[in-house]
């Protein structure tokens, strides 16, 4: 069996972590085991690892050479540093990113704190499209008293964010 | 404010007190932000990192818990200085290595810190004495409020704040304790809970974080993951586990002092007698016995006057603060050794010997419950 990370040598140390109930397993030569730490089990942990070697896969499997308009940094700037090249580049290589932020994360979707302008956006947003599923039932009810309160708080709260 | 007054103070977190600080050396928390569509550090030319430290910079220092700061751009510090910095956590060993276009600025009680330009453009910590990651999560999320109306932060409404390595998009938000953990050490259990705690998505360090060594059985316990669940939760998750090892720690420590209280007196008596009569001692030797000193102060051996002291000479007998505090041209390793062992003889000297006696009346229980959560 080869080496996961120099792809070159025989694995001789082969190791299995479960982390939130998924599997890991990893296999590598003795000297990438060095390397990487392997040997100090204290200044280690199996998901760096599996991290960095599964953002050089993933990115793999995206066709074509992508490239970010922004920062020019490339596709196989990626493999290489394992790093982004700006927050833009989040967006030019989402494809491949989203598998590879599952894996590594414990979800997909931000749920924490937001910049406050942002967060008040976020929350104005929800509370209309609240407002706009309430307002389709009660026209569907033809609940019109109803309806017409509905589309008058609709209309004030896009006034405020006009504003 | 002059590199000479932060040399000159040990730094609140050494100093303060906190919950289960016996045992708990640390909580830190650290937040990475960026700006919007500009290169991060790692990427950007040179020219760019200057703008964005000179923007970046601006904004951290003219805040008001920044009034009395110390700022620095990190060509203007030498290794030695910047050591000292790593070995205060106060930059990360990654800052360390950062020259023109970087820079660091701090508050008067080294407990906020801010890194410009590291991985990300902005890595800010906050830090105190004990386990209270509320907290300090409390006080580095008030700084980076204020500078969210300043900077134009690069943020996704579906992945978060945006960081150079994708291991730490969402919240950008590493928590962290610094606990010392001897009595799992000595009763050999300190690899069981270092591997469970790994398997629920959590890291175990040593000393200085990824890849170093735990020395003077100290570890660092942080969070994995960043994307997924809100800062209070992850904390949370965080506080409970260590909560869990602290219990682990307090048994490890009575079993050792029912069963095995003769290894215990014996190694508590061998480090003091080291320690007080050495000439010679490297900072790994001298780690690992400090930390047996400090149990035998936990467990009531040496008088809780021998505490500062004692984490004062973890921080002091560091090679870099060695090398500051005797001030003068770089030492050799064995002239630095020879030092060590001098700093460590002369304050022991005030800690009198170790009254074995004293354990035994003390049997160890857990402390009382109150810390911030």
């Amino acid at each position: 069996m080869q080496c996961d990370v120099c792809q070159a040598k025989e694995a001789t140390v082969f190791l299995t972590q479960i982390v939130d109930g998924k599997m890991q397993k990893v296999n590598l030569c003795e000297a990438c085991s060095k390397e990487k730490g392997v040997n100090d089990p204290t200044g280690f942990a199996l998901a760096d690892l599996l991290m960095g070697l599964g953002a050089a896969q993933e990115i793999e499997k995206s066709p074509g050479a992508l490239k970010c308009p922004v920062c020019g940094f490339t596709q196989a700037d990626f493999k290489k540093t394992g790093r982004l090249g700006c927050s833009a580049c989040y967006g030019v290589f989402a494809g491949a990113l989203s598998s590879m932020l599952k894996n590594m994360h414990k979800g997909t979707s931000h749920t924490g704190k937001a910049p406050a302008a942002l967060q008040e956006r976020r929350e104005r947003g929800e509370r209309l499209r609240e407002l706009q599923d309430n307002l389709h039932s009660a026209v569907a009810a033809e609940e019109y008293e109803r309806a017409a309160d509905l589309r008058d708080q609709i209309r004030r709260i896009e006034a405020g964010s006009a504003a | 404010m002059k590199f000479s007054r932060i040399i000159a103070s040990s730094g609140e977190w050494l100093s303060g007190d906190g919950p289960h600080r016996n045992i708990v050396v640390s909580s830190r928390v650290r937040l990475a932000r960026n700006l919007r569509e500009k290169p991060f550090p790692g990427w950007a030319k040179k020219a760019e990192r200057l703008d964005v430290m000179r923007l970046v910079k601006d904004a951290v220092e003219n805040l008001p818990e920044m009034a009395d700061s110390y700022s620095e751009n990190l060509e203007a510090l030498s290794p030695l200085e910047k050591q000292v910095l790593v070995e205060r956590h106060l930059i990360s060993r990654e800052h360390a290595a950062k020259g023109v276009g970087s820079a660091v600025v701090m508050n008067a009680p080294q407990t906020l810190s801010v890194m410009i330009n590291e991985e990300d453009h902005l890595r800010m910590q906050a830090i105190c004495c004990g386990l209270q990651l509320s907290k300090v999560f409390g006080m580095i999320d008030r700084v980076d409020s204020e500078l969210e109306s300043l900077l134009d932060y690069a943020f996704d409404s579906s992945l978060g704040y945006l960081t150079a390595c994708p291991t730490n998009v969402g919240t950008g938000m590493r928590a962290s304790a610094m606990l010392h953990l001897p009595g799992l050490v000595m009763s050999e259990q300190i690899n069981k809970i270092v591997n469970s705690v790994n398997k629920i998505g959590l890291a175990v360090r040593g000393l200085h974080g990824e890849g170093t060594e735990a020395i003077g059985n100290l570890f660092q316990v942080s969070n994995q993951t960043t994307l997924g669940e809100t800062e209070e939760e992850i904390i949370g998750r965080l506080n409970r586990v260590i909560e869990q090892i602290l219990e682990h720690e307090h048994n490890a420590r009575a079993t050792l002092a029912q069963r095995k209280a003769i290894t215990l007196h014996d190694q508590i008596g061998r480090a003091y007698g080291i320690l007080s009569h050495a000439y010679s001692m490297s900072s790994k030797e001298a780690l690992n016995l400090l930390s047996v000193i400090k149990l035998g102060v936990d467990l009531g051996v040496f008088p809780e006057s021998a505490r500062f002291p004692v984490d004062e000479l973890f921080i002091e007998t560091q090679p870099a603060h060695l090398q500051k505090g005797a001030g003068t041209q770089k030492m050799s390793a064995d002239e630095r050794d020879s030092l060590r062992a001098a700093i460590i003889r002369a304050k022991l000297q005030n800690v009198q010997v170790p009254d074995i006696a004293r354990l035994k009346e003390k049997t160890p229980e857990p402390e009382p419950e109150d810390h911030d959560e």
